[in-house]
Protein backbone atom coordinates (compact mmCIF):
# COMPACT_ATOMS: atom_id res chain seq x y z
CA UNK A 1 0.00 0.00 0.00
CA UNK A 2 1.55 3.23 -1.31
CA UNK A 3 -0.71 5.63 0.76
CA UNK A 4 0.23 5.90 4.71
CA UNK A 5 -3.01 5.45 6.61
CA UNK A 6 -2.48 9.39 7.97
CA UNK A 7 -3.04 10.26 4.65
CA UNK A 8 -5.92 7.90 3.77
CA UNK A 9 -7.17 9.18 7.40
CA UNK A 10 -7.04 12.70 6.36
CA UNK A 11 -8.74 12.01 3.01
CA UNK A 12 -11.87 10.85 4.74
CA UNK A 13 -11.74 13.64 7.00
CA UNK A 14 -11.17 16.09 4.25
CA UNK A 15 -13.95 14.43 1.97
CA UNK A 16 -16.49 14.91 5.36
CA UNK A 17 -15.71 18.74 5.92
CA UNK A 18 -15.49 19.65 2.31
CA UNK A 19 -12.40 20.79 2.37
CA UNK A 20 -9.16 19.35 0.31
CA UNK A 21 -6.86 16.73 2.43
CA UNK A 22 -3.58 19.64 2.25
CA UNK A 23 -6.31 22.51 3.80
CA UNK A 24 -6.80 19.88 6.83
CA UNK A 25 -3.81 19.98 9.34
CA UNK A 26 -3.12 16.83 12.37
CA UNK A 27 -4.05 19.98 15.08
CA UNK A 28 -7.84 20.56 14.30
CA UNK A 29 -10.63 19.56 16.02
CA UNK A 30 -13.35 17.78 13.92
CA UNK A 31 -15.55 20.90 15.40
CA UNK A 32 -13.04 22.71 13.78
CA UNK A 33 -13.51 21.56 10.36
CA UNK A 34 -17.43 21.88 10.29
CA UNK A 35 -17.75 17.97 10.85
CA UNK A 36 -21.09 17.20 12.98
CA UNK A 37 -21.81 14.27 14.39
CA UNK A 38 -23.72 12.73 11.04
CA UNK A 39 -20.53 13.74 9.86
CA UNK A 40 -18.72 11.73 12.66
CA UNK A 41 -20.86 9.00 12.49
CA UNK A 42 -19.97 8.54 8.48
CA UNK A 43 -16.59 9.51 8.41
CA UNK A 44 -16.03 6.55 11.53
CA UNK A 45 -18.13 4.38 8.82
CA UNK A 46 -15.77 5.30 5.87
CA UNK A 47 -12.58 4.77 7.90
CA UNK A 48 -13.85 0.96 8.83
CA UNK A 49 -14.83 0.40 4.94
CA UNK A 50 -11.33 1.68 3.78
CA UNK A 51 -8.91 -0.59 6.44
CA UNK A 52 -11.78 -3.38 7.00
CA UNK A 53 -11.32 -2.64 10.77
CA UNK A 54 -14.19 -2.39 13.44
CA UNK A 55 -14.50 0.83 15.66
CA UNK A 56 -15.19 1.24 19.00
CA UNK A 57 -17.62 3.58 19.01
CA UNK A 58 -20.37 4.52 20.45
CA UNK A 59 -22.45 7.96 19.56
CA UNK A 60 -24.28 7.78 23.17
CA UNK A 61 -21.35 8.80 24.33
CA UNK A 62 -18.03 9.70 22.32
CA UNK A 63 -15.94 10.11 25.33
CA UNK A 64 -16.31 7.33 26.67
CA UNK A 65 -15.59 5.21 23.75
CA UNK A 66 -12.10 3.72 23.34
CA UNK A 67 -11.21 5.65 20.40
CA UNK A 68 -9.95 8.77 20.78
CA UNK A 69 -11.44 11.46 18.47
CA UNK A 70 -10.30 14.36 19.82
CA UNK A 71 -8.35 15.36 17.08
CA UNK A 72 -7.53 14.58 13.59
CA UNK A 73 -3.49 13.17 14.81
CA UNK A 74 -5.84 11.38 17.73
CA UNK A 75 -8.09 10.19 14.84
CA UNK A 76 -5.00 8.73 13.19
CA UNK A 77 -2.94 7.06 16.27
CA UNK A 78 -6.05 5.44 16.93
CA UNK A 79 -6.58 3.99 13.35
CA UNK A 80 -3.03 2.90 13.14
CA UNK A 81 -2.99 1.13 16.57
CA UNK A 82 -6.97 -0.89 15.29
CA UNK A 83 -4.82 -1.23 12.23
CA UNK A 84 -1.67 -2.97 14.41
CA UNK A 85 -3.79 -5.21 16.04
CA UNK A 86 -5.39 -6.46 13.56
CA UNK A 87 -2.14 -7.67 11.88
CA UNK A 88 -0.78 -8.76 15.05
CA UNK B 1 -64.40 27.64 10.26
CA UNK B 2 -61.62 28.68 8.21
CA UNK B 3 -61.39 29.05 4.11
CA UNK B 4 -58.66 26.79 2.99
CA UNK B 5 -56.86 27.78 -0.67
CA UNK B 6 -54.08 26.52 -2.52
CA UNK B 7 -50.86 28.87 -2.87
CA UNK B 8 -48.77 26.38 -4.70
CA UNK B 9 -48.22 23.37 -6.32
CA UNK B 10 -45.21 21.19 -7.78
CA UNK B 11 -44.20 17.84 -9.19
CA UNK B 12 -41.84 15.35 -10.44
CA UNK B 13 -43.20 12.11 -12.03
CA UNK B 14 -43.04 9.99 -15.35
CA UNK B 15 -45.09 12.64 -17.08
CA UNK B 16 -42.71 15.56 -16.09
CA UNK B 17 -40.02 17.51 -14.22
CA UNK B 18 -42.69 20.29 -13.25
CA UNK B 19 -46.43 21.47 -13.19
CA UNK B 20 -46.51 22.83 -16.46
CA UNK B 21 -44.78 19.66 -18.39
CA UNK B 22 -47.18 17.48 -16.39
CA UNK B 23 -50.39 19.02 -17.23
CA UNK B 24 -49.49 19.02 -21.21
CA UNK B 25 -48.56 15.56 -20.99
CA UNK B 26 -51.87 14.98 -19.55
CA UNK B 27 -53.86 17.25 -21.81
CA UNK B 28 -51.59 15.42 -24.98
CA UNK B 29 -53.24 12.33 -22.77
CA UNK B 30 -49.49 11.05 -23.12
CA UNK B 31 -48.44 7.81 -21.74
CA UNK B 32 -45.28 7.70 -18.76
CA UNK B 33 -45.57 4.39 -18.73
CA UNK B 34 -42.72 2.41 -20.38
CA UNK B 35 -39.62 -0.44 -19.31
CA UNK B 36 -38.29 -0.53 -16.09
CA UNK B 37 -34.84 0.25 -15.49
CA UNK B 38 -33.14 -1.04 -12.12
CA UNK B 39 -30.94 -3.72 -10.69
CA UNK B 40 -32.43 -7.63 -11.40
CA UNK B 41 -35.39 -6.56 -13.02
CA UNK B 42 -34.69 -9.19 -15.95
CA UNK B 43 -36.17 -10.86 -12.71
CA UNK B 44 -39.11 -9.90 -12.59
CA UNK B 45 -42.33 -11.01 -14.37
CA UNK B 46 -43.73 -7.26 -14.03
CA UNK B 47 -41.36 -4.70 -15.83
CA UNK B 48 -43.54 -1.76 -16.83
CA UNK B 49 -43.76 1.27 -14.69
CA UNK B 50 -43.88 4.83 -14.54
CA UNK B 51 -40.80 5.62 -14.00
CA UNK B 52 -39.09 9.25 -13.82
CA UNK B 53 -36.25 8.10 -16.72
CA UNK B 54 -33.32 9.87 -16.76
CA UNK B 55 -33.19 11.81 -12.99
CA UNK B 56 -30.08 12.64 -11.88
CA UNK B 57 -29.88 13.59 -8.20
CA UNK B 58 -26.34 15.20 -8.69
CA UNK B 59 -28.10 17.81 -10.61
CA UNK B 60 -29.77 18.55 -7.91
CA UNK B 61 -28.08 17.53 -4.85
CA UNK B 62 -24.98 17.56 -3.39
CA UNK B 63 -23.08 14.60 -2.11
CA UNK B 64 -23.72 14.76 1.42
CA UNK B 65 -27.37 15.15 0.44
CA UNK B 66 -27.16 12.55 -1.57
CA UNK B 67 -26.01 9.95 1.22
CA UNK B 68 -28.74 11.38 3.70
CA UNK B 69 -32.22 11.48 1.22
CA UNK B 70 -33.51 8.51 -0.18
CA UNK B 71 -35.25 8.69 -3.79
CA UNK B 72 -38.61 9.62 -2.34
CA UNK B 73 -37.29 12.48 -0.27
CA UNK B 74 -35.70 13.72 -3.32
CA UNK B 75 -38.95 13.97 -4.88
CA UNK B 76 -41.05 15.77 -2.48
CA UNK B 77 -38.13 18.21 -1.76
CA UNK B 78 -37.77 18.52 -5.86
CA UNK B 79 -41.44 19.19 -5.40
CA UNK B 80 -41.83 21.29 -2.29
CA UNK B 81 -39.27 23.66 -4.30
CA UNK B 82 -41.40 24.14 -6.84
CA UNK B 83 -44.69 24.88 -5.06
CA UNK B 84 -43.29 27.00 -1.95
CA UNK B 85 -41.44 29.14 -4.40
CA UNK B 86 -44.73 29.28 -6.57
CA UNK B 87 -46.62 30.84 -3.48
CA UNK B 88 -44.07 33.43 -2.37
CA UNK B 89 -44.01 32.45 1.23
CA UNK B 90 -41.14 32.54 3.38
CA UNK B 91 -41.64 30.94 6.87
CA UNK B 92 -39.84 33.13 9.84
CA UNK B 93 -41.08 34.11 13.15
CA UNK B 94 -45.00 33.44 13.67
CA UNK B 95 -45.40 32.30 10.40
CA UNK B 96 -43.50 29.61 10.73
CA UNK B 97 -44.62 28.91 14.02
CA UNK B 98 -47.83 28.46 12.82
CA UNK B 99 -47.15 26.42 9.26
CA UNK B 100 -46.52 23.00 9.23
CA UNK B 101 -45.89 19.86 6.86
CA UNK B 102 -48.16 16.52 6.14
CA UNK B 103 -46.88 14.38 4.01
CA UNK B 104 -48.20 10.75 2.98
CA UNK B 105 -46.03 7.85 1.60
CA UNK B 106 -46.57 4.12 1.88
CA UNK B 107 -43.18 2.79 0.95
CA UNK B 108 -41.17 5.51 2.73
CA UNK B 109 -37.24 4.42 1.62
CA UNK B 110 -37.64 1.44 0.04
CA UNK B 111 -34.99 2.03 -2.43
CA UNK B 112 -32.44 2.05 0.40
CA UNK B 113 -34.11 -0.65 2.50
CA UNK B 114 -33.77 -2.47 -0.97
CA UNK B 115 -30.03 -1.64 -1.48
CA UNK B 116 -28.67 -2.72 2.02
CA UNK B 117 -30.51 -5.59 2.47
CA UNK B 118 -28.93 -6.88 -0.56
CA UNK B 119 -25.72 -5.59 0.73
CA UNK B 120 -26.35 -7.61 3.95
CA UNK B 121 -28.42 -10.53 2.51
CA UNK B 122 -26.93 -11.08 -1.01
CA UNK B 123 -23.36 -9.43 -0.77
CA UNK B 124 -22.69 -10.75 2.84
CA UNK B 125 -21.70 -7.31 4.34
CA UNK B 126 -21.40 -6.63 7.82
CA UNK B 127 -21.54 -3.24 7.73
CA UNK B 128 -24.26 -0.71 6.40
CA UNK B 129 -24.11 2.80 6.36
CA UNK B 130 -24.81 4.74 9.00
CA UNK B 131 -27.63 6.88 7.68
CA UNK B 132 -29.57 3.79 6.50
CA UNK B 133 -32.27 4.71 9.41
CA UNK B 134 -32.69 8.37 9.03
CA UNK B 135 -32.95 7.76 4.85
CA UNK B 136 -35.19 5.18 5.00
CA UNK B 137 -37.43 6.45 7.81
CA UNK B 138 -41.18 7.03 6.46
CA UNK B 139 -41.20 10.79 7.93
CA UNK B 140 -37.82 11.17 6.25
CA UNK B 141 -39.06 13.85 3.62
CA UNK B 142 -41.46 15.69 5.95
CA UNK B 143 -38.80 15.88 8.32
CA UNK B 144 -36.30 17.40 5.31
CA UNK B 145 -38.92 19.69 4.38
CA UNK B 146 -39.70 21.57 7.49
CA UNK B 147 -35.91 21.91 7.88
CA UNK B 148 -35.20 22.75 4.64
CA UNK B 149 -38.00 25.79 4.76
CA UNK B 150 -38.37 26.34 8.50
CA UNK B 151 -41.65 24.77 9.17
CA UNK B 152 -42.23 24.82 12.82
CA UNK B 153 -45.76 24.06 13.42
CA UNK B 154 -47.41 20.30 13.38
CA UNK B 155 -45.97 18.26 10.98
CA UNK B 156 -45.96 14.43 10.40
CA UNK B 157 -46.17 11.06 7.67
CA UNK B 158 -49.64 9.45 7.11
CA UNK B 159 -49.26 6.27 5.76
CA UNK B 160 -52.74 4.61 4.62
CA UNK B 161 -51.42 2.79 1.25
CA UNK B 162 -52.52 3.88 -1.84
CA UNK B 163 -55.36 6.84 0.37
CA UNK B 164 -51.69 8.26 1.80
CA UNK B 165 -51.74 11.46 0.02
CA UNK B 166 -55.91 11.98 0.58
CA UNK B 167 -55.36 11.67 3.99
CA UNK B 168 -52.42 13.76 4.63
CA UNK B 169 -54.28 16.76 2.42
CA UNK B 170 -56.86 16.26 4.11
CA UNK B 171 -55.35 16.58 7.59
CA UNK B 172 -54.11 19.61 6.35
CA UNK B 173 -56.73 20.96 5.47
CA UNK B 174 -58.46 20.22 8.71
CA UNK B 175 -55.40 21.99 10.21
CA UNK B 176 -55.78 24.91 8.73
CA UNK B 177 -59.87 24.88 9.13
CA UNK B 178 -60.34 24.47 12.79
CA UNK B 179 -57.20 27.50 13.34
CA UNK B 180 -54.00 24.93 14.52
CA UNK B 181 -52.08 26.20 11.50
CA UNK B 182 -52.19 29.03 8.16
CA UNK B 183 -50.16 27.48 5.90
CA UNK B 184 -49.75 23.73 5.62
CA UNK B 185 -47.40 21.93 2.72
CA UNK B 186 -48.90 18.67 1.79
CA UNK B 187 -49.09 15.92 -0.44
CA UNK B 188 -47.25 13.02 -0.79
CA UNK B 189 -44.08 10.88 -2.37
CA UNK B 190 -43.37 7.05 -3.63
CA UNK B 191 -40.62 5.74 -4.61
CA UNK B 192 -40.53 2.53 -4.45
CA UNK B 193 -39.69 1.31 -8.17
CA UNK B 194 -36.91 -1.20 -7.32
CA UNK B 195 -36.34 -5.21 -7.53
CA UNK B 196 -38.06 -5.27 -4.01
CA UNK B 197 -40.42 -3.02 -3.90
CA UNK B 198 -42.46 -4.68 -7.29
CA UNK B 199 -41.77 -8.08 -6.51
CA UNK B 200 -43.70 -7.71 -3.65
CA UNK B 201 -46.58 -6.37 -5.48
CA UNK B 202 -45.76 -9.05 -8.21
CA UNK B 203 -47.09 -11.73 -5.68
CA UNK B 204 -51.09 -10.30 -5.53
CA UNK B 205 -51.06 -10.95 -9.03
CA UNK B 206 -52.75 -7.38 -9.79
CA UNK B 207 -50.06 -6.14 -11.69
CA UNK B 208 -50.72 -5.44 -15.22
CA UNK B 209 -47.65 -6.57 -17.76
CA UNK B 210 -48.54 -4.68 -20.61
CA UNK B 211 -50.51 -1.45 -19.78
CA UNK B 212 -52.98 0.55 -17.51
CA UNK B 213 -56.37 0.58 -19.12
CA UNK B 214 -59.09 1.61 -16.29
CA UNK B 215 -62.04 1.34 -17.21
CA UNK B 216 -61.90 -0.28 -20.10
CA UNK B 217 -63.84 -3.86 -20.95
CA UNK B 218 -59.86 -5.53 -20.94
CA UNK B 219 -58.45 -3.97 -18.31
CA UNK B 220 -56.13 -6.49 -16.72
CA UNK B 221 -54.29 -4.77 -13.88
CA UNK B 222 -52.32 -1.59 -12.13
CA UNK B 223 -49.20 -0.16 -13.31
CA UNK B 224 -47.07 1.22 -10.29
CA UNK B 225 -45.36 4.97 -11.06
CA UNK B 226 -43.28 6.81 -9.09
CA UNK B 227 -42.63 10.95 -8.08
CA UNK B 228 -44.00 13.36 -6.04
CA UNK B 229 -46.71 16.32 -6.00
CA UNK B 230 -46.58 19.05 -3.09
CA UNK B 231 -49.03 22.08 -2.35
CA UNK B 232 -48.84 25.02 -0.32
CA UNK B 233 -52.52 25.08 1.35
CA UNK B 234 -52.92 28.06 3.24
CA UNK B 235 -55.56 30.35 4.85
CA UNK B 236 -58.35 32.18 2.75
CA UNK B 237 -58.04 35.77 4.26
CA UNK B 238 -53.81 35.03 4.99
CA UNK B 239 -53.75 34.64 1.43
CA UNK B 240 -56.02 37.32 0.31
CA UNK B 241 -54.21 39.80 2.08
CA UNK B 242 -50.59 39.59 0.99
CA UNK B 243 -52.07 39.13 -2.83
CA UNK B 244 -51.51 35.69 -3.50
CA UNK B 245 -52.36 33.66 -6.53
CA UNK B 246 -55.19 31.37 -5.39
CA UNK B 247 -54.98 28.02 -8.13
CA UNK B 248 -58.24 26.69 -5.79
CA UNK B 249 -60.00 26.45 -3.13
CA UNK B 250 -60.15 23.18 -0.95
CA UNK B 251 -64.28 22.93 0.67
CA UNK B 252 -64.41 19.25 1.33
CA UNK B 253 -62.71 16.10 2.69
CA UNK B 254 -64.53 13.24 4.59
CA UNK B 255 -62.21 9.29 5.35
CA UNK B 256 -64.24 6.48 5.57
CA UNK B 257 -63.40 2.61 6.77
CA UNK B 258 -64.50 -0.29 5.29
CA UNK B 259 -63.84 -2.69 7.80
CA UNK B 260 -64.42 -5.08 5.93
CA UNK B 261 -61.55 -6.83 3.83
CA UNK B 262 -57.68 -6.24 3.77
CA UNK B 263 -57.68 -5.70 0.11
CA UNK B 264 -61.07 -5.76 -1.90
CA UNK B 265 -62.88 -2.43 -2.23
CA UNK B 266 -66.45 -1.73 -0.81
CA UNK B 267 -68.75 0.10 -2.70
CA UNK B 268 -70.72 1.43 0.56
CA UNK B 269 -67.08 2.66 2.12
CA UNK B 270 -66.26 4.46 -1.10
CA UNK B 271 -69.85 5.77 -1.44
CA UNK B 272 -69.98 7.20 2.38
CA UNK B 273 -66.60 8.76 1.28
CA UNK B 274 -67.84 10.52 -1.64
CA UNK B 275 -71.35 11.80 0.10
CA UNK B 276 -69.21 12.49 3.08
CA UNK B 277 -66.81 15.12 1.08
CA UNK B 278 -69.76 16.58 -0.80
CA UNK B 279 -72.03 17.08 2.65
CA UNK B 280 -68.26 18.45 4.06
CA UNK B 281 -68.40 20.82 0.95
CA UNK B 282 -71.66 22.12 0.95
CA UNK B 283 -72.30 20.93 -2.25
CA UNK B 284 -74.80 19.22 -4.40
CA UNK B 285 -74.22 16.26 -6.76
CA UNK B 286 -75.22 18.36 -9.59
CA UNK B 287 -72.32 20.92 -8.48
CA UNK B 288 -70.02 18.30 -8.99
CA UNK B 289 -68.53 17.78 -12.71
CA UNK B 290 -65.80 15.93 -12.21
CA UNK B 291 -64.11 13.41 -10.72
CA UNK B 292 -60.25 12.29 -10.76
CA UNK B 293 -61.05 8.49 -10.27
CA UNK B 294 -58.85 6.25 -8.23
CA UNK B 295 -58.91 4.20 -11.13
CA UNK B 296 -56.31 1.68 -10.44
CA UNK B 297 -56.75 -0.66 -13.84
CA UNK B 298 -57.75 -3.77 -11.54
CA UNK B 299 -61.15 -5.67 -12.06
CA UNK B 300 -62.01 -5.02 -8.63
CA UNK B 301 -61.27 -1.44 -8.43
CA UNK B 302 -63.19 0.18 -11.50
CA UNK B 303 -66.31 -1.56 -11.31
CA UNK B 304 -66.62 -1.20 -7.60
CA UNK B 305 -65.84 2.97 -7.48
CA UNK B 306 -68.43 3.06 -10.59
CA UNK B 307 -71.27 1.34 -8.53
CA UNK B 308 -70.13 3.81 -5.54
CA UNK B 309 -70.18 6.80 -7.72
CA UNK B 310 -73.46 5.48 -9.55
CA UNK B 311 -74.85 5.12 -5.66
CA UNK B 312 -73.44 8.22 -4.46
CA UNK B 313 -74.88 10.66 -7.18
CA UNK B 314 -78.05 8.84 -8.37
CA UNK B 315 -78.97 9.77 -11.75
CA UNK B 316 -76.45 12.76 -11.91
CA UNK B 317 -73.89 10.32 -11.88
CA UNK B 318 -74.40 9.75 -16.08
CA UNK B 319 -73.75 14.01 -16.12
CA UNK B 320 -70.47 14.06 -14.62
CA UNK B 321 -66.77 12.82 -15.90
CA UNK B 322 -65.08 10.77 -14.00
CA UNK B 323 -61.39 9.81 -15.32
CA UNK B 324 -58.62 8.01 -14.05
CA UNK B 325 -54.81 9.77 -14.62
CA UNK B 326 -52.95 6.47 -13.45
CA UNK B 327 -53.03 5.52 -17.06
CA UNK B 328 -50.34 8.21 -17.55
CA UNK B 329 -48.39 8.54 -14.55
CA UNK B 330 -49.04 5.30 -13.03
CA UNK B 331 -49.92 4.33 -9.59
CA UNK B 332 -48.03 6.31 -7.26
CA UNK B 333 -49.09 4.42 -4.38
CA UNK B 334 -48.72 7.03 -1.58
CA UNK B 335 -48.41 9.95 -3.74
CA UNK B 336 -50.89 9.40 -6.16
CA UNK B 337 -53.43 11.24 -4.44
CA UNK B 338 -51.04 14.49 -4.88
CA UNK B 339 -50.33 14.06 -8.57
CA UNK B 340 -53.83 13.55 -8.93
CA UNK B 341 -54.97 16.78 -7.50
CA UNK B 342 -52.98 18.35 -10.20
CA UNK B 343 -55.74 17.06 -12.54
CA UNK B 344 -57.83 18.46 -10.69
CA UNK B 345 -56.65 21.99 -10.28
CA UNK B 346 -56.19 21.83 -14.23
CA UNK B 347 -59.82 21.08 -14.72
CA UNK B 348 -60.64 23.66 -12.04
CA UNK B 349 -58.50 26.96 -13.93
CA UNK B 350 -57.72 25.96 -17.15
CA UNK B 351 -61.22 24.22 -17.75
CA UNK B 352 -59.12 21.04 -19.28
CA UNK B 353 -60.49 17.77 -18.25
CA UNK B 354 -57.40 14.81 -17.97
CA UNK B 355 -58.29 11.57 -20.50
CA UNK B 356 -58.40 8.01 -19.13
CA UNK B 357 -55.79 7.00 -21.73
CA UNK B 358 -55.58 3.13 -23.21
CA UNK B 359 -58.99 2.77 -23.09
CA UNK B 360 -60.17 0.32 -25.16
CA UNK B 361 -63.76 -1.62 -24.86
CA UNK B 362 -66.75 -0.53 -22.85
CA UNK B 363 -67.28 -2.21 -19.75
CA UNK B 364 -71.20 -2.49 -18.70
CA UNK B 365 -69.68 -2.66 -14.85
CA UNK B 366 -68.27 0.93 -15.76
CA UNK B 367 -71.01 3.11 -17.67
CA UNK B 368 -69.99 6.68 -16.75
CA UNK B 369 -68.19 8.98 -18.75
CA UNK B 370 -64.55 8.30 -18.43
CA UNK B 371 -63.39 10.43 -20.80
CA UNK B 372 -61.91 8.16 -23.33
CA UNK B 373 -58.12 8.68 -24.38
CA UNK B 374 -58.49 12.20 -25.46
CA UNK B 375 -58.41 15.68 -22.58
CA UNK B 376 -62.05 17.18 -23.03
CA UNK B 377 -62.54 21.07 -23.10
CA UNK B 378 -65.55 21.39 -20.16
CA UNK B 379 -65.32 24.37 -17.40
CA UNK B 380 -66.16 23.18 -14.13
CA UNK B 381 -67.01 25.02 -10.96
CA UNK B 382 -66.29 22.07 -8.10
CA UNK B 383 -64.31 18.47 -8.69
CA UNK B 384 -63.93 15.53 -6.61
CA UNK B 385 -60.38 13.25 -5.77
CA UNK B 386 -60.99 9.79 -4.98
CA UNK B 387 -58.79 7.53 -2.89
CA UNK B 388 -59.74 3.83 -1.83
CA UNK B 389 -56.61 2.52 -0.36
CA UNK B 390 -55.96 -1.37 0.62
CA UNK B 391 -57.07 -2.17 3.61
CA UNK B 392 -60.35 -0.58 3.43
CA UNK B 393 -59.50 3.19 4.17
CA UNK B 394 -61.00 5.72 1.78
CA UNK B 395 -60.47 9.91 1.96
CA UNK B 396 -62.33 11.97 -0.67
CA UNK B 397 -61.18 15.64 -1.44
CA UNK B 398 -63.61 18.28 -2.80
CA UNK B 399 -62.57 21.24 -4.76
CA UNK B 400 -63.92 24.22 -6.29
CA UNK B 401 -62.68 27.20 -8.43
CA UNK B 402 -61.65 30.44 -7.38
Amino acid sequence: MSESIQDRVIAIIAEQAVLEPGDVSLDQTLEDLGIDSLGLVESIFAIEEAFDISVPFNANDPSASDFDISSVAAIIRAVEGLVADQAA
Amino acid sequence: MKRIVITGQGTINALGRNVPETLEAMREGRCGISDLEFQDVERLSIRIGAQVKGYEPEETFNRQQIALYDRFTQFTLIAARQAISQSGLTFSGELAARSGVVLGTSGGGMNTLDENYRSVYEDGKNRVHPFVVPKLMNNAAASHVSMEWNLKGPSFTVATACASSNHAMGQAMQMIRTGMADVMVTGGSEAMLCFGGIKAWEGLRVMSKDACRPFSANRNGMVQGEGSAVFVFEEYEHAKARGAEILAEVVGFAMTSDAADIVMPSKQGASRAIAGAMRDARLNPEDVCYINAHGTGTAANDKTECAAVADAFGHHADELMISSTKSMHGHLIGGTGAVELLACIMALREGVIAPTIGYEEPDPECALDVVPNVARDVKVGAVLSNAFAFGGLNAVLALRAH
